[in-house]
């Protein structure tokens, strides 16, 4: 990437910066929330608007070197949308269901974090 | 303008490594078997982020094709734990 | 006699290509085969067909998708950098009655739901009258109610339905 043109590297410098401190942001909320369920929220960050951000800037200064636009970034962006709400309605169903039958096995405890 | 942005793309990098690390205490420390599982799930997307950062970098699509691969094998691997977590099995007779 | 899902054959060979980087005779021809054979074992997969209404509505949806993302992006960021007191933030699940009960329209809810952080889909009940969310930030009820509601909702049961 010795000189590539200005229309690609002014919004790729900006979307990685963002892309980068979001992520980051996700990944300090994983170890500063409080609960599980709380901490879910963390990392989607990182899915959503990191990803979003270093692919948009992968495909512009992809498209800057090679002179032609290039469309194999999506795939990715496509790959963890359908992905990523999959991994995550099974991974609350699952932490749902510990909770339930952690309380049920000691039902001295006042449940936490269920609602039914 | 290519200084400021090789800048850029060493933030970033540092970025997600740091996401990366933050993942891992979380891997080790956390108090719940799903607490460690969202963690790498976690882990492997900045790890994934990581790739593409090295192949803006080079210039080389050959990252592109490691980091498809991680989301892939990232995702299954999620999958299994997540399911192993709620029914006790991997795969159900 | 089943319809052919020509789009889904359509998008693997797209995918195929894509993947590919070339549009070469050998590969296309490659793409073809691999997605009439993969379309074949998905169709007993799938036994319920889309039926798409007023396509045109995907756009502002998609517009106010990726506004809410950046949006909300912001808002957990602030909540987990300690800008707002820690006290003043109350996370807990949330009942939305729902109306939609087509299975596309609800995958598609799901995928907006997750995807916006701050919001993640917990439950849906057996009927599917009843969608339980869990909300990071849960200040106002019946404001995240009228979002689900008339923002992402109202344009899928339009859709789809």
């Amino acid at each position: 990437m010795s000189d590539l043109p200005l229309w690609a590297t002014l919004p790729a410098t900006v979307l990685l910066v963002a892309g980068g401190l979001f992520a980051l942001t996700g990944a300090l909320g994983l170890l500063r929330l409080p609960d599980f369920f709380s901490r879910m929220h963390g990392p989607s960050m990182g899915n959503t608007i990191g990803c979003g951000c270093v692919l948009i800037a992968s495909m512009l200064t992809a498209s800057a070197v090679t002179g032609r636009l290039a469309i194999h970034e999506p795939l990715i962006t496509l790959f963890i949308v359908v992905s990523s709400p999959v991994t995550s309605m099974l991974l609350m169903r699952a932490a749902r269901y510990r909770d339930r039958a952690r309380n049920a096995v000691r039902p001295g405890r006042a449940p936490e974090s269920t609602d039914d | 303008m290519t200084t400021i942005f090789h800048f850029a793309v060493d933030f970033a990098q540092m970025c997600f490594a740091l996401a990366m690390v933050c993942a891992t205490i979380r891997l080790i420390t956390g108090p719940s078997a799903q607490d460690r599982v969202l963690a790498f799930d976690s882990l492997y997307i900045s790890g994934m982020l990581t790739l593409l950062m090295l192949g803006i970098r080079s210039g080389s699509t050959a990252y592109f094709d490691m980091a498809l691969l991680i989301a892939l094998f990232g995702f299954v691997g999620t999958m299994a734990l997540a399911k192993f977590l709620l029914r006790g099995e991997v795969i159900e007779p | 006699m089943k319809r052919v899902p020509v789009v889904l054959t359509l998008t693997l060979i797209i995918i195929w290509l894509l993947l590919n980087g070339t549009a070469s005779p050998g590969s296309i021809l490659l793409g073809v085969i691999l997605a009439v054979l993969l379309m074949l074992a998905a169709s007993q997969f799938r036994p319920v067909r889309p039926r798409l209404r007023r396509l045109y509505l995907v756009v502002p949806l998609f517009f106010h998708v990726v506004v809410d993302v950046v949006r909300s992006n912001i808002g957990v960021a602030r909540i987990v950098l300690g800008m707002v007191s820690r006290d003043q933030v109350r996370s807990g699940f949330l009942d939305v009655p729902l109306d939609l009960r087509d299975p596309h329209g609800l995958a598609i809810l799901a995928a907006i739901i997750t995807s916006t952080p701050g919001t993640a889909w917990a439950d849906l009940s057996a009927d599917g009258a009843t969608l339980t969310l869990h909300v990071l930030d849960l200040k106002d009820e019946a404001e995240w109610i009228r979002i689900i509601k008339y923002r992402y909702e109202s344009p899928l049961r339009r859709i789809f339905e």
